[in-house]
């Protein structure tokens, strides 16, 4: 087997074209997910259960099947129903890129609930009892004390979740999309050279993973100025 | 120092509390005057934690009645953060916010609760940062610090709030024992200017020179509350003698 170079410089460009798409996808998903995201965990800790339980209910639906088949039923399933048609939403799920974003903010949104909560928890119970001795109201106490030590926390399962999502725009080329991945498939059609179009696009997300990595390091060094003991 | 005419900062009366089926304490009743220092001590599960942490409502109480500085705490009470920002604290474990300053540490709560402008919240706390010696240390973070130092912040920020009465819960507990002095005398100025205090502690020189009343606790129970002198050498109570005896004798 030959490995065509020029192919694969050929190819490059051409998938970059589609990296817009897979930003757009990436950064408005990530975005509405964690404002999801941070709903869901208000009303999970939130202490009553007409709060709490739909929220487990969504999270446990959302987590627990394939972000594909949440593609596809949105994409395919959503315009069936008459009053889905009628809605003012019918413009956002009409477009297959309004689908996949809903699709991957409601799947991120899920995932990063839980990340969050695991963030909440891990906050020391003593530092709540100071705040509140302090007089702290408990909104007080939930944006100043509680929510920049379950950010810090919470922060490297969030990176993680972010690279997942980065990788799960690539979904979106099974609805039409011509992100990087789709303007790959559509080149691997054409050309019937499935390695070189493939290990090159492998090579760019590995290049976009490794920039997620950079800025998420970069703030978790920031976050844990705190921590670091003079010498 | 006469006890008459002065008001009752705190009063207990009849306060059980359970933790399931765990009765932590059974009909306590006590009252504390303004400028009053008391001392309570017992042996650990005794309820002694739970007593004062009753006071500003970290645990609720089951039945009785408890009023801090003339407000009753009920299931009711809309205010208890209020009730809270009269009532200062200081835990074994220090509980300084580990991701503020020294100084963010100290203003946090006169800039929230008590609106104060940055600057004047800013000057309070230095001025108490003075007072427990460290202002040097304002801008180091609380991981920075020595056990010692940190109890001493703790100490400033519950007193940059103006409490009315200060609750102590085993505050030298978790110390290296040559850090156990600083904050014991930080302790002993805060007595001599007048603070009413809770303290629960087993530090018995402390308590022998600051204290205007000791409190034994034994199974959710005050078992037995003296005068100092009275307390240590004359004890009443067989339990006591038996507590006494074994945090004495060595």
């Amino acid at each position: 087997m030959t490995f065509d170079f020029a192919l694969i410089a050929d190819s490059i460009p051409k998938m970059l074209m589609g990296i817009g798409l897979t930003f757009q996808l990436l950064f408005l998903s990530a975005v509405l997910g964690l404002v999801l995201a941070i709903t869901l965990l208000l009303m999970r800790i939130s202490g009553r259960w007409y709060l709490s339980v739909p929220t487990m209910v969504y999270i446990y639906i959302f987590r627990g099947t394939p972000i594909l088949v949440q593609i596809f039923i949105i994409y395919y399933g959503l315009p069936q129903l008459e009053f889905v048609r009628d809605s003012i939403f019918w413009p956002i799920l009409r477009e297959p890129f309004g689908c996949a974003v809903l699709a991957l903010t409601l799947n991120t949104g899920a995932y990063v609930s839980e990340i969050l909560r695991g963030g909440v928890l891990g906050v020391d119970r003593g530092l709540k009892e100071a705040g509140a001795a302090l007089g702290l109201s408990a909104r007080h106490r939930l944006v100043y004390i509680t929510a920049p030590i379950a950010i810090r926390l919470a922060l490297p399962a969030y990176s993680n979740d972010v690279i997942s999502l980065m990788k799960s725009t690539a979904l979106a080329s099974t609805i039409t999309l011509l992100d990087m991945m789709g303007i790959a498939r559509t080149i691997v059609a054409e050309t019937y050279a499935p390695y070189e179009v493939f290990i090159s696009l492998m090579v760019i997300y590995l290049v976009l993973t490794w920039m997620i990595q950079r800025s998420f390091g970069w703030m978790e060094k920031r976050m844990s100025r705190h921590i670091k003991v003079e010498a | 120092m006469s006890d008459t005419g002065r008001a009752n900062a705190i009063e207990m009366e009849n306060v059980n509390k359970f933790f399931g089926g765990f009765q932590a304490l059974k009909n306590v009743s006590l009252s504390v005057k303004v400028g009053e220092r008391i001392v309570v001590c017992g042996p650990s599960g005794s309820g002694k934690s739970t007593l004062i942490r009753c006071i500003n409502r970290l645990e609720e109480h089951d039945s009785g009645k408890i009023v801090v500085n003339g407000h009753e705490l009920t299931g009711a009470v809309k205010d208890i953060d209020a009730v809270r920002s009269e009532v200062g604290m200081v835990f074994q474990s220090f509980n300084l916010f580990p991701h503020l300053t020294i100084i963010q540490n100290l203003m946090l709560a006169p800039r929230l609760v008590r609106k104060s402008s940055k600057s004047e919240a800013r000057d309070t706390a230095m001025k108490y940062l003075e007072r427990v010696k460290i202002p040097e240390q304002a801008d180091k973070y609380p991981s920075q610090l020595s056990g010692g130092q940190q109890q001493r912040v703790a100490i400033a920020r519950a007193l940059c709030m103006n409490p009315l009465v200060m609750l102590f819960d085993e505050p030298t507990s978790a110390l290296d024992p040559e850090m156990i002095s600083e904050v014991l005398d930080v302790m002993t100025d805060l007595a001599r200017e007048g603070m009413t205090m809770i303290c629960v502690t087993h530090e018995m020189g402390f308590a022998r020179s600051v204290a205007d009343n000791v409190v034994f606790m034994d199974y959710g129970e005050i078992v037995e509350m003296n005068p100092p002198e009275e307390f240590f050498d004359h004890p009443r109570n067989e339990r006591t003698k038996l507590f006494l005896s074994q945090i004495l004798s060595h």
